[in-house]
């Protein structure tokens, strides 16, 4: 390591005074206390999709549901766009405009692809009679996903926003210190995924 | 772009930004290959049955964690340093909150499974 | 029931005119909103109102909008306990006047208001009062998101008065457990209205704890360590710690019950491989948490007042820091004690048996603290001592109780009977209320400038506490004669006396709450005389009350500077309590904003639309919401300053007023 501190991706406090940093440090604490919060809430999903995992109600189970390309695929997806984002940062750091919005229209693109991968996943399953409410087991299946899936979705319209915003304001330091949490956000977003397909499509498929 | 910046933030003496910049990206990129592999491993030891039953559950939960230790640590730059003890502290908390609710819950519902159904 | 596009489930069977009692009850709000609707009008108070209260995003103001909510909110919460008292002391071998349906509404929208629209309100209204105040901040971290909280706060406490014109409130009790709040058992919009007003509301209630922990983190005065704050802020860094994390269970059980009743899902459902005890584990994950969210900031309250009416600094300040942790953390750990009757085995019940009795430790450890400031103190009576010495009391009776029920097979017996109810408002009303009224009487005067009515406040006190005698002890009895809890009727002719004497304690109680609002409207008449601008009327030990009363918009014209415990005290000791420089800087603050009020009319349209299926107006809301939020986000003039001359005239008047004050006393 090096004597730098390391700064949250994106704070880009080159041209900052002081008291942009203040301002900074005090909403990215904020937004880590919500995204803590956030997390409870995925905690109890996941205790709860543990719990009922073998409450098929007779219906379809796990390994003869998932499919484990798709899911490898989504979280390649994911995984590359928590990196564009991260890219984002860099040149938000920088202070490039252009690379900014470049790496946040390829994240929002790859969000929403992994987006569509889940619809289609979904859909797939509902044509074989697997929907939410078939079992106990689905039920918890399809709300885990779908609030991951819907934090994506709400993490695209932010992209959107802030592509938005940095054409009206440029990267001043309201844009600056927003992009920084969206990224903590969709970086978080990428956490969860490693916990879904660690807890849901691995040990159906390893059964 | 202006030119490089120096002062103090939290006590700490920053350089500012090129040499920053090329820093972080490598972090990135470090992060990136770390997960991809870390992911891959998860993934074949699935697919190419390498493990399994109990001692396979083990393995990839314990990827999946080192590969949160390594997303937080590369991606969202959750480290050791002085500057963010309070953030780590926070989610050192959530993390141990984790572990008591869904911890407690799967003891508690196992516990009620075996008695109520058998 | 035929639901149309337009309006849903909504039709004119929605009026209540299904009980006389219940349409009485419907025409009191109604005619009650249209009269202080009217007032408003006649007075033309409403461009005020918008100014200065709705759109404001001061911490002062929302505190107080907070309190206010709280106090009607408590009206309408006692209400439903006096009709329940008064059912069960007529109901022997009688149908009493309420249709067990009708019981069952009372004693459920009575549970969920106390909880959530009566003590949380009133503790948050009081710490988002005092804490920026006591950390010598000129406001919390977040003013506009503030603002949002209140609002959504207002909205599902809303959508739990307007089930009481249009349609009908959950029977489902307070914690709401399914399967009888599964469509199949409840299939009217009473659990739907439950639940969107606990979901809007605890969007509210988490944000507004996320803004309380930043706050205290983050914007303490220059110098206080954390070790430094008063005791209040740590009580209220650890109660809304809690919320943060604790808040997510409630979300997520009400969640998935409602997705179990909108789209027929399998989470909590008898069939279909639903898991009932899922919720019950759910729930409590959050519920256990939730009475210390509740508890932790009434002690800051009674650690407050205690010193400064025993002339004393608070005993063992580091130990009630370190208890207050302690109860925090442990209070994740024994959430399973309101089920030892489910059924885990005898290893998961002796777990959270023995948590359980160890979380009474820390809280015992803080009894004898304050004891121990008490203790050779010169102690002034006054009414928030007095209600702090009676809360020591009593709670340690109720705490008493609770280590019995910590004992499962104790629990087994008086599971579900009246002596947990008594046991709970045992802990609650000594432990919260009484703090609250103790916090309300101890700041009012920082928040209006003049005090509450000495005599008027004893008579009160005396209701109260001789009313939750009469109310309560009668429950244990009961409890101990297996009289079980939410009983419409019984036929166990040695059960009436004891319900009767319940009925005339909640008349006492009734009484007290007369005495508070006569104390109100007296204080207000009599604060010509009372004023006092000068702003530290108690001789305080913290920096609320080193600002004027009522405190300015900015709160402190210079920041504090802090380097010990009890900094106001400190300052005093020293002879230099105030300060007064030659020249001021204009001080930045944030305007006025209307998205607060906005968001949390769009939620309850969105509430509302949800429970009754229109989902045309749901979604429009939904896009509302979303909308209003990114609109807010373009706006760039989102503050303002007050000059220099504004600053020095208002300090220069609390000068005057406080030498003044000075010359007086000496």
């Amino acid at each position: 390591m090096t004597d730098q501190p390391n700064q949250h991706p994106g704070i880009n406090i080159s041209h900052a005074r002081p008291e942009d940093g203040r301002h900074t440090e005090v909403t990215v604490f904020g937004f880590w206390t919500f995204l803590m919060s956030d997390a409870i809430i995925f905690a109890l999903l996941f205790a709860t999709y543990a719990t009922m995992v073998n409450r098929t109600a007779g219906g379809p189970t796990a390994a003869e549901l998932f499919d484990i390309t798709n899911a490898f695929i989504e979280t390649i997806v994911l995984l590359a766009s928590s990196f564009t984002f991260g890219m984002g940062a860099v040149a938000l750091k920088e202070g490039r405009v252009g690379g900014v919005r470049l790496w946040l229209v390829v994240s929002l693109v790859l969000g929403l692809v992994f987006i569509g991968l889940e619809l289609r996943e979904f859909a797939g399953l509902a044509a074989r009679g697997a929907t939410a409410q078939a079992s106990g087991f689905l039920s918890s299946f399809y709300v885990l996903l779908s609030t991951h899936g819907l934090h994506v979705l709400f993490g695209c319209l932010w992209i959107v926003v802030m592509l938005a915003q940095i054409s009206v304001f440029g990267l001043n330091r309201q844009v600056r210190s927003r992009i920084l949490r969206l990224g903590l956000f969709w970086h978080f977003l990428d956490l969860v995924w490693i916990v879904i397909f660690t807890v849901v499509y691995l040990p159906a498929v390893a059964t | 772009m202006s030119g490089a910046w120096e002062g103090e933030l939290g006590g700490h003496k920053v350089r500012q930004p090129v040499a920053e910049a090329r820093h972080e990206r490598r972090r990135y990129v470090w992060g990136l290959g770390f997960a991809l592999v870390l992911t891959c491993a998860a993934f074949g030891l699935v697919v190419f049955k390498i493990l399994s039953g109990p001692a396979l559950l083990a393995a990839i939960g314990a990827l999946a964690l080192l590969q949160i230790v390594v997303q937080f640590r590369f991606f969202l730059h959750i480290d050791l340093s002085r500057s963010k003890r309070e953030d780590l502290q926070l989610i050192l908390f959530t993390g141990l909150l984790i572990l008591i609710m869904v911890g407690g819950s799967l003891w508690i519902l196992t516990s009620l499974d075996q008695r109520m159904i058998g | 029931m035929n639901t149309s596009m337009l309006l849903g489930k909504l039709s004119l069977d929605a009026l209540p005119f299904y009980s006389p009692i219940a349409a009485a009850g419907a025409a009191v709000i109604v005619f009650g909103g249209l009269g202080v609707i009217a007032l408003i009008t006649w007075l033309r108070a409403w461009p005020y109102l918008w100014r200065e209260w709705f759109t404001s995003t001061d911490h002062k103001k929302i505190g107080m909008m907070y309190v206010g909510l709280a106090l009607v909110m408590l009206m309408r919460g006692f209400v439903d306990a006096l009709m329940m008292r008064a059912q069960q002391a007529m109901a022997m071998n009688a149908e009493g006047y309420l249709t067990p349906d009708h019981f069952q509404q009372i004693f459920s929208s009575h549970g969920t208001i106390m909880i959530f629209f009566m003590a949380m309100p009133f503790l948050f209204g009081l710490m988002n009062y005092v804490v920026p105040l006591q950390l010598g901040a000129r406001d919390v971290a977040f003013p506009l998101m503030n603002a949002i909280s209140f609002w959504l706060t207002a909205a599902g406490a809303a959508l739990v008065m307007v089930s009481l014109v249009i349609g009908v409130f959950s029977t489902g009790g307070w914690s709401g457990y399914p399967p009888y709040t599964e469509l199949s058992y409840s299939p009217t919009v009473g659990v739907d209205y439950w639940i969107m007003a606990l979901l809007v509301s605890g969007v509210g209630t988490t944000l507004g704890a996320i803004n309380l922990v930043v706050t205290i983190y983050k914007m303490r005065a220059p110098g206080m360590k954390l070790m430094q704050m008063p005791l209040f802020c740590w009580t209220a860094l650890c109660a809304s710690l809690l919320a943060v994390f604790a808040l997510p269970g409630l979300t997520v059980a009400a969640g998935l019950l409602g997705l179990d009743r909108y789209l027929g899902m399998h989470f909590f459902t008898n069939d279909g491989g639903g898991n009932v005890m899922n919720y019950a584990n759910l729930f409590w994950i959050f519920g256990h948490p939730e009475v210390y969210i509740l508890i932790l900031p009434a002690f800051g309250i009674f650690s407050s007042v205690i010193p400064t009416f025993s002339q004393k600094k608070l005993f063992g300040y580091n130990v009630l820091v370190y208890a207050t942790m302690c109860i925090a953390v442990l209070s994740f750990t024994v959430w399973l004690h309101h089920f030892f009757t489910m059924g885990a085995d005898a290893n998961v019940n002796a777990f959270f048996g023995i948590m359980t009795m160890v979380i009474a430790v820390p809280t015992g450890v803080k009894v004898y603290d304050w004891i121990l400031t008490m203790f050779r103190g010169r102690l002034r009576f006054d009414t928030p001592m007095l209600w702090s010495i009676a809360f020591i009391v009593t709670f340690v009776i109720g705490g008493m109780t609770g280590v019995i029920l910590a004992i499962p097979p104790l629990d087994y017996v008086f599971h579900n009977t009246l002596f947990l109810i008594a046991h709970f408002h045992n802990m609650l009303i000594p432990g919260v209320l009484f703090g609250l009224f103790a916090g309300y009487a101890y700041w009012f005067p920082k928040a209006t400038g003049f005090p509450l009515d000495e005599a008027w406040g004893r008579r009160a006190f005396i209701f109260w506490v001789v009313g939750f005698y009469l109310a309560f002890m009668p429950l244990y009895a009961l409890g101990f004669t297996g009289a079980p809890r939410r009983m419409a009727y019984y036929d166990q002719p040695e059960w009436q006396i004891y319900f009767v004497i319940a009925a005339i304690g909640a008349l006492s109680v009734l009484a007290g709450i007369i005495c508070q609002v006569i104390q109100l409207v007296v204080s207000i008449r009599n604060r010509d005389r009372t004023t006092s601008f000068a702003g530290d009327p108690w001789g305080g030990q913290t920096l609320e009350w080193a600002t004027s009363s009522p405190p300015p918009e900015y709160n402190f014209a210079v920041l504090p500077r802090v380097n010990s415990l009890d900094a106001f005290e400190e300052a005093k000791e020293s002879g230099q309590p105030y300060v007064w420089p030659e020249k001021y800087d204009p001080i930045e603050v944030p305007r006025n904003s209307m998205t607060g009020v906005l968001l949390g009319g769009t939620s309850f349209v969105l509430g509302f639309a949800a429970v009754w299926h229109i989902w045309w107006l749901a979604a429009l809301s939904l896009l509302g919401v979303i909308g209003i939020v990114i609109a807010r986000s373009f706006a760039t003039d989102t503050t303002r300053f007050i000059s220099a001359d504004e600053v020095k005239a208002h300090e220069s008047r609390w000068r005057t007023a406080v030498l003044a004050q000075g010359k007086a006393s000496s």
